[in-house]
C-alpha cells in the first residue's frame, strides 16, 4: 500500500513536469512560430505607447532573449529553489515554490494562486454537496419508481441539465434571481466573502453559482445513480437483505446504494479534481475570482507565469484526485487490491 | 419600510422642484465647478444624453458606498505606472497631482485647475522652465505633510520603465535629465536638479529640454501625485498606495478588487475641487463584462469603471427601451478612427487622387463598419474630435448630401489627377481587429464605384507600425496607399492629439511611427509655433489651423470619432460626463 | 393446525405478454422438525413459492391469492410491515449462490450482525459475539478471525456455511433453503447437507429444501413435493417418491438424477422437451406434451386438467392414468430401466 502510494506520487511528479513542459512549450513556441520576436512579445507587457527602447528593456527584464531551455530552467528552478526578483527599490526573494512573477502586474503568482484557491474550493465543494445529494437522491427515487411520472420528469430535467451550457443556465439564473431582484445577490459581480469572515455572506454570494454548477453535474449523477440502482436492486444480495427482514429504506440505502456507489465515487473524485483546477465557465459567468477566472484572465493577457501556475495547480488536483480515487476505490470495494 | 421609502421619495420630489425653480431663475444651466451640485443649476430629468450637458440627480448628500466594476484589470493603481483615461479619472479619488481636470460638466471638465499646486504653472519666457507652488497643509494618509520633494521623487521613480512599464514617458522625454539618468532606483545618488528643482518644500521647478507651452497638462499627470520615498516599494507599491486624496485604500487585492474608505488626513480646506460625498468605494476587477452591464441596468452596480460603454448585448436592450435609453448617455470620446492616405505611394503623390478618395467614400457605410451611430461613432469630417479645444466644425470634402459619397466630384478629381478610370492600390489594417477589417471593406466597396480598386492587406497588430504600414520603405515598396489607423490623445489638447500624427518629423525610416502619411513642412512649422505659444486660446487656434491644413492636403481620411453608450447608475447622484475623459466624472458622484 | 400450511396459493405476474401463472393452486402442510423437499425444473414455481412464503413478492407486481398459515397466522392478507418483522426471525432463507447473495462490500460478520440486530435489541458487541458463535456452529474454523473477512475471501463452501449462519442467527422456526448446494462441488455438497441436517435437528425448525436435484432431497427430506408448471404433481414421503413414484414427470426426474454410485460418463435419461410456458400453459395436463404415456389416457390429458388425488396414505398424484396402470408402468417399464442403467 505504502509503496503503491510512493510509486504513484513519483508518477505524479513526472506527470506534472510533463504538463509544465508542454504548457511552457506551447506558450513559448507558438507565438515564435508565428513570427513573433522577443520584442514583439514584450510589447504586450508594457504601456500603450512604449518606445522601442522601453520594449527592449522589458524583453530583457522578462528574459525573452534566452533560449527556451534556459527560460524553462529558470521557471523550474523557481519552483524548486525559489527566485530573486528586482522590484525597484530592492531585491525580493520569492521562496519555493515560486511560480514566478506576472508579466503584467510584476507581482508574484504563488500568493495569487493561494488567494484564488479558497474561492474555487468553496465553489467546487459547495456545488459538489448539492449535486451529490440532489443527483443521487433523484437517481435513487427514479430507479425505485422506474417508469413513473417522477422518473420521466426527473430524467427529462436531467437531460436538460447535462445538455445546457453554464453560460446559458448561469445567465438565466442571474436574470431570474439576481439582477434587480429583491433577494438579489447584493454585492457587485466578482464578490467573494471568505467563509471564515462571514459564513452567511459566503453562502449568499455562492448560492446561485452552486446551484447552477450543481445542476450541470447533478443531472449526470442522477442518470448514473439511476442506472446503477436499477442494476444493484436486481442483485441477489438485495433479496438477501430483504429476507433478513430489513426495512426497505435500509435495503435501498445501505445495500442498494452502497453497491451502486463505486462508479459514482470514481466519477465524483475526477469531477471534483478537475473542478478544483477552476470552474472556468461558472467563475467567468458569475465573475468569481477563482482559479478558472484566473486562468482565463491569464490566457487572455498571455501572462505566461500565471498560466503556468494555474495549469500546474489544476494538473496537480487532477493527478491528486486520481490517486485519491484509486485509494478510495480500495476502501469502497474490498475486492479491489492495489498493486 | 414602505412608508419610509415613500416619504423619502416625496422629499426628493420637493427638493427637485425647488432645485428646478432655482435653476430656472438663474439662467445658467452649467454648474460652476467641482461637481456643480451645489449650484444646482442643471436638469435632473432623465433624458438621453442629459448627463452630457447637465448634472443628473444633483445632491449634496454625503454617505453611502459607490460600487464600481472593471471588465478587466487596472494596468496599475500606482500613480507612476498607469496609462488609462479611466484610471486617471479615478485616481483623483486617492491621489492629488499638481493640477487636475475640473470635476465639471462637459467642456468645463476640459479645464485644468490647481490641485496640489496653488495655481497653474508659471512658465519662463521661453516656456522651458515651469514653476509650481505647492499648497501647505496637504498630508499623506499617515499624517506626514506633502512637500515638493515627494512630488519630485514621484516623477523620478516613474522614470524607471523597467519597474513601471505601463506608464508614459512624457517626463522622461521632455525634462532635462542628467546624461544616462536611469530613475530613482538605479541612479540613487545622481543630482537631478537639471530636471527638477525643489528650492524649498513648497516650490517645484521643472526644466525642459525644449519649449513646451502646454506643460500644465504634464502637471496633471498622475506621475506628479506625491509618493513618500520611505514607503515606496517599487513594483509592489500598487498594493499599498499612500493616499493624498479624500479616500485611501482599505483592502487591495490586485486582480480581484479593492475598497476605498475616507482618508481622515484629507483636509477639505486645501481642496476646493472635491466634494467627497460617498463614504467609500467598492471596486471589483476582472468582472464579466455582460454581468457588469446587467447589474448596472438592474441597479446593483453603479459604474463600469473602464468607461468604454456597454457590450453589444446591452446596447440593443438600452437603445430599444425608451425608459432605459432615457437613463443613458452617448458621449463622443477623443478617439479618431481614420485612414492614412500615403502621399509616397503613387498615384497618391497627386493631391487630386487623394481628394478623389475623400469624395468617393461612403461615410455612412464606414460608420456602420465601426459599429454604428451609438457605439461606433460620429462621422468625422476633420481630425480634432469635438471634445478637444481647437475643434471646429468644417467639412472640406462633403461626400454628397446623404454622406454616402459624391461619385461625380470623385470622378472629377480622378480626371484632374490623370486617372479618369481609377487605379489600383492596397489598404492595410490590423488583422486582429474585425472593425478595421470591416471599415477597409467598406472603403473597398465605396471606392470601387469610381474605379479605385483596393486590395485588403491585413498585418499583425504587434508589428503593424514597426514593420509594415508604419515603415515608410515597406509601405512604398508594397504600394500600401491606404492604411487604417486610429489615435486618441492622452488629454484634451491639440498637442496631445495632433503632434504625433501630423508632425512629419516623427516619421522614422526604421518604422514605428503613428504618422504614416502627413508630410507637410508648413504643418511642422505650425506645430513648432504652437509649442511656444503659452496663451491657451492662441495656441488652440493654431491647432485648428493645423487640422485644416492637413485636411486641405487630404493626407487623412477621417472615419469616425468614437462614441460610447454609458448607462447611468440608479443609485448615484451628480452624474455627468466629463469631456476630459469622455466618461462619467468619478469625483463628483454621490449616493442617493 | 399445522405449523405451516399453504392453501390454494396462487402467485401470478401480469406481464406485457400475458399473465404468468408461476404458482397456480399450491397446497401443502409442514410440521416443526420436518423437512419438505420441493423438486422441479427451473421455472416450475418452486422458488417463487418460497419467496411467496417469505412475503417478498408483496409490494411488487405479483398477484397473490390463497392462504399461507404460519404458526396460526395468515400471511397473504397480513401487512407488508408485519411480514417483514417475521422475516429473518420466524422464517429465514438460505440462497443458492452465496457469492452473489451476500453483499460484496460488507464483511461476513457485519452481515450476520445486521441480521441479528434487526430482531434483537442488542449492542454491536453482543451481536458480534453471537456472529462468531454462529460461524463456529456452522463449522467455520477460527470464527473470531474470519468474522471480519469479506465474502470473496471465503471458499464456496465456507460462504454457504456463513450464509447458513446468517439465516440461523435469529433462531428461525421455518428455514427455506433454495438450491443450497447447487453452486458447490460435490464433496462440499455432502458436507453442507450434513450440516443442514444436523442443524435442523438442533434448532428443531421446519425446513423446506428447494432443488432441482432429487439427490439433495433424498439426503434430507421427510416429505417431497414435485412441482411442474406451477402446480404440485406429486406429493409424498421420501419413500413414496423414491420407491413408489407414480407420476411420469417424477419418473423422468429420477431418470435424470446423477448418482454418486454411477460412473460420471454414463448417459442419463433426460426428460424430452422443455418446461412449459407459464403464460400459455398447455391445455389439459400441463405435462402432456412431454409425457411418454400421454396416449394411454385416451386423449383425456389433452383436454382436462387432472386433479391431485390421493392414491394411498397421503401420497398424492396429479395424473389421468389410473393408479394401477401407473404402478404397473413403474414396476415394469421404468424401474428395471433405471436399475439397469
Amino acid at each position: 500500500m505504502v509503496t503503491y502510494i510512493i510509486r504513484r506520487l513519483i508518477w505524479a511528479v513526472v506527470m506534472l513536469s510533463i504538463v509544465s513542459i508542454i504548457t511552457f512549450a506551447i506558450f513559448f513556441l507558438v507565438p515564435r512560430l508565428a513570427g513573433a520576436t522577443s520584442e514583439s512579445l514584450a510589447a504586450r507587457y508594457v504601456g500603450r505607447t512604449a518606445s522601442a527602447e522601453q520594449v527592449k528593456v522589458a524583453a530583457e527584464k522578462l528574459g525573452f532573449n534566452d533560449p527556451l531551455i534556459v527560460q524553462y530552467g529558470r521557471f523550474a528552478k523557481g519552483i524548486v529553489a525559489g527566485a530573486d526578483y528586482d522590484y525597484g527599490p530592492g531585491v525580493e526573494h520569492c521562496p519555493a515554490p515560486c511560480f514566478g512573477y506576472s508579466f503584467l502586474t510584476r507581482l508574484p503568482v504563488w500568493p495569487d494562486l493561494l488567494d484564488r484557491l479558497p474561492v474555487t474550493m468553496s465553489l467546487a465543494f459547495g456545488a459538489a454537496v448539492i449535486w451529490v445529494i440532489a443527483g443521487v437522491a433523484t437517481g435513487v427515487l427514479s430507479a425505485l419508481r422506474r417508469g413513473s411520472l417522477f422518473d420521466r420528469a426527473a430524467m427529462g430535467v436531467a437531460l436538460a441539465g447535462v445538455s445546457l451550457p453554464i453560460f446559458f443556465t448561469g445567465i438565466v439564473s442571474l436574470v431570474v434571481f439576481s439582477y434587480g431582484h429583491p433577494f438579489r445577490i447584493t454585492a457587485p459581480g466578482g464578490s467573494f466573502t471568505p467563509i471564515e469572515e462571514n459564513p452567511a455572506m459566503w453562502a449568499y454570494n455562492l448560492i446561485l453559482p452552486w446551484i447552477t454548477l450543481a445542476f450541470l453535474y447533478a443531472a449526470g449523477y442522477a442518470r448514473l445513480t439511476r442506472a446503477g440502482m436499477l442494476e444493484t436492486m436486481n442483485e441477489e444480495y438485495i433479496r438477501t437483505a430483504r429476507a433478513k427482514g430489513l426495512n426497505e429504506r435500509v435495503v435501498v440505502v445501505k445495500h442498494g446504494l452502497r453497491g451502486a456507489l463505486t462508479p459514482i465515487l470514481t466519477i465524483f473524485g475526477l469531477d471534483l479534481g478537475l473542478l478544483l483546477g477552476g470552474a472556468v465557465l461558472t467563475e467567468s459567468t458569475y465573475s468569481l475570482p477563482g482559479m478558472g477566472k484566473y486562468a482565463i484572465d491569464a490566457i487572455t493577457n498571455q501572462d505566461l507565469p500565471k498560466v503556468m501556475g494555474v495549469t500546474l495547480v489544476a494538473a496537480f488536483f487532477v493527478v491528486f484526485a486520481n490517486l485519491i480515487v484509486d485509494l478510495l476505490y480500495a476502501v469502497v470495494d474490498p475486492r479491489v487490491r492495489l498493486g | 419600510m414602505l412608508r419610509r421609502r415613500l416619504g423619502m421619495a416625496a422629499t426628493g420630489a420637493v427638493l427637485a422642484l425647488a432645485v428646478a425653480a432655482c435653476g430656472g431663475g438663474s439662467g445658467s444651466s452649467t454648474p460652476s465647478s467641482s461637481g456643480g451640485a451645489a449650484a444646482g443649476g442643471s436638469d435632473s430629468k432623465s433624458e438621453f444624453n442629459a448627463a452630457m450637458t447637465g448634472v443628473v440627480n444633483p445632491s449634496d448628500k454625503k454617505g453611502g458606498i459607490l460600487k464600481f466594476a472593471n471588465g478587466g484589470d487596472w494596468d496599475s493603481l500606482d500613480p507612476g505606472d498607469t496609462y488609462y483615461g479611466y484610471s486617471w479619472n479615478f485616481i483623483r479619488l486617492y491621489g492629488r497631482s499638481l493640477l487636475m481636470f475640473k470635476s465639471a460638466v462637459g467642456k468645463e471638465g476640459n479645464q485644468l485647475a490647481p490641485d496640489l499646486a496653488e495655481d497653474l504653472g508659471k512658465p519662463s519666457d521661453d516656456a522651458k522652465t515651469w514653476t509650481y507652488k505647492i499648497k501647505k497643509g496637504v498630508k499623506f494618509e499617515d499624517g506626514t505633510p506633502v512637500t515638493s520633494k515627494d512630488v519630485k521623487y514621484a516623477v523620478e521613480r516613474s522614470f524607471d520603465k523597467e519597474v513601471f512599464p505601463d506608464g508614459y514617458t512624457y517626463f522622461n522625454d521632455f525634462l532635462a535629465w542628467p546624461k544616462d539618468y536611469k530613475g530613482a532606483y538605479k541612479s540613487k545618488d545622481v543630482n537631478t536638479d537639471s530636471a527638477i528643482e525643489t528650492p524649498d518644500d513648497y516650490t517645484i521647478v521643472f526644466h525642459l529640454k525644449q519649449p513646451l507651452s502646454n506643460f500644465d497638462y504634464f502637471a496633471q499627470l498622475p506621475a506628479t501625485i506625491p509618493v513618500p520615498k520611505d514607503k515606496d516599494t517599487g513594483a509592489k507599491y500598487k498594493e499599498h498606495i499612500i493616499a493624498t486624496g479624500p479616500y485611501k485604500f482599505e483592502k487591495n487585492e490586485i486582480g480581484k478588487g479593492f475598497t476605498l474608505v475616507r482618508n481622515d488626513q484629507w483636509d477639505p480646506a486645501t481642496d476646493p475641487n472635491r466634494k467627497a460625498l460617498p463614504d467609500g468605494y467598492e471596486v471589483s476587477t476582472n468582472v464579466n463584462a455582460d454581468d457588469i452591464d446587467n447589474r448596472i441596468i438592474a441597479g446593483d452596480l453603479d459604474i463600469d469603471v473602464a468607461g468604454i460603454g456597454v457590450q453589444s448585448a446591452a446596447l440593443g436592450r438600452v437603445l430599444s427601451d425608451p425608459a432605459m435609453k432615457a437613463n443613458a448617455d452617448n458621449p463622443t470620446s477623443t478617439r479618431l478612427w481614420y485612414t492614412s492616405i500615403n502621399g509616397n505611394v503613387p498615384p497618391f503623390d497627386n493631391i487630386d487622387c487623394r481628394k478623389a478618395v475623400q469624395y468617393a467614400v461612403d461615410k455612412v457605410a464606414l460608420q456602420t463598419a465601426w459599429g454604428g451611430e451609438f457605439s461606433g461613432g460620429q462621422i468625422a469630417t476633420s481630425m480634432l474630435p469635438p471634445a478637444i479645444p481647437g475643434h471646429e466644425d468644417f467639412n472640406l470634402y462633403p461626400p454628397g448630401a446623404d454622406n454616402k459619397g459624391d461619385v461625380n466630384k470623385a470622378k472629377e478629381a480622378l480626371t484632374a489627377c490623370g486617372q479618369p478610370n481609377g487605379f489600383e492600390t492596397n489598404i492595410s489594417y490590423r488583422a486582429e481587429r474585425p472593425k478595421e477589417k470591416a471599415a477597409a471593406e467598406a472603403l473597398q466597396q465605396s471606392l470601387g464605384r469610381v474605379g479605385i480598386k483596393l486590395t485588403l492587406k491585413p498585418f499583425p497588430q504587434a508589428d503593424y507600425f514597426a514593420l509594415y504600414a508604419g515603415k515608410p520603405g515597406y509601405a512604398k515598396d508594397n504600394k500600401i496607399g491606404l492604411a487604417m489607423n486610429g489615435w486618441q490623445s492622452d488629454w484634451p489638447d491639440g498637442f496631445g492629439f495632433l503632434q504625433q500624427i501630423t508632425d512629419s518629423r516623427v516619421i522614422r525610416e526604421t518604422g514605428g511611427s503613428s504618422n504614416i502619411s502627413v508630410r507637410d513642412p508648413e504643418v511642422d512649422k505650425l506645430v513648432d509655433k504652437a509649442m511656444l505659444e503659452t496663451d491657451t486660446d492662441a495656441r488652440n487656434a493654431i491647432w485648428t489651423q493645423i487640422d485644416k491644413k492637413v485636411m486641405e492636403d487630404a493626407f487623412v481620411l477621417p472615419n469616425v470619432w468614437t462614441k460610447t453608450l454609458l448607462v447611468r447608475s440608479k443609485n448615484a447622484t451628480n452624474i455627468f460626463v466629463n469631456e476630459a475623459y469622455g466618461m462619467y466624472d468619478y469625483l463628483g458622484m454621490g449616493v442617493k | 393446525m399445522s405449523f405451516l400450511e399453504l392453501k390454494d396459493l396462487r402467485i401470478h405476474f401480469p406481464t406485457d405478454d400475458g399473465l404468468v401463472k408461476s404458482v397456480d393452486g399450491l397446497s401443502f402442510t409442514l410440521e416443526r422438525g420436518r423437512t419438505l423437499g420441493i423438486v422441479g425444473e427451473s421455472g416450475s414455481g418452486k422458488s417463487v413459492t418460497s419467496l411467496g412464503i417469505l412475503g417478498l413478492h408483496k409490494g411488487g407486481r405479483a398477484r397473490i391469492s390463497g392462504e399461507i398459515w404460519l404458526d396460526g397466522e395468515e400471511l397473504v392478507g397480513a401487512s407488508q410491515e408485519h411480514v417483514r418483522t417475521l422475516r429473518g426471525k420466524k422464517m429465514a432463507m438460505i440462497f443458492q449462490d452465496p457469492l452473489s447473495a451476500m453483499h460484496p462490500f460488507y464483511t461476513v460478520g457485519d452481515q450476520i450482525i445486521e441480521a441479528y440486530r434487526i430482531h434483537n435489541d442488542v449492542s454491536k458487541k453482543v451481536a458480534r459475539k453471537h456472529a462468531i458463535d454462529m460461524l463456529g456452529r456452522v463449522g467455520i474454523p477460527q470464527p473470531a478471525r474470519r468474522v471480519d473477512s469479506y465474502p470473496h475471501e471465503f471458499s464456496g463452501g465456507m460462504r454457504q456455511r456463513a450464509m447458513i449462519a446468517m439465516a440461523l442467527s435469529c433462531d428461525p422456526e421455518l428455514l427455506i433453503a433454495d438450491e443450497p448446494t447447487t453452486a458447490l462441488d460435490v464433496t462440499v455438497q455432502a458436507q453442507i447437507l450434513d450440516l443442514m441436517r444436523d442443524l435442523q435437528r438442533d434448532f428443531d425448525a421446519a425446513l423446506i429444501v428447494i432443488t432441482h436435484d432429487l439427490g439433495v432431497v433424498a439426503e434430507l427430506s421427510d416429505d417431497i413435493l414435485v412441482m411442474y408448471g406451477g402446480k404440485c404433481v406429486e406429493y409424498g414421503t421420501s419413500d413414496d417418491i423414491f420407491e413408489r413414484p407414480e407420476h411420469p414427470y417424477t419418473w423422468g426426474l429420477l431418470g435424470s438424477m446423477p448418482r454418486l454410485d454411477r460412473e460420471p460418463t454414463e448417459r442419463l435419461m433426460p426428460i424430452k422437451g422443455s418446461p412449459p410456458s407459464l403464460i400459455n400453459v398447455p391445455s389439459g395436463c400441463a405435462f402432456h406434451p412431454r409425457c411418454a404415456f400421454e396416449e394411454r389416457t385416451a386423449g383425456l390429458a389433452k383436454v382436462e386438467v387432472p386433479e391431485l388425488r390421493e392414491t394411498e396414505g397421503g401420497h398424492l398424484v396429479r395424473c389421468h392414468l389410473p393408479a394401477e396402470r401407473r404402478r404397473a408402468i413403474w414396476r415394469n417399464e421404468i424401474k428395471p430401466n433405471l436399475e439397469a442403467s
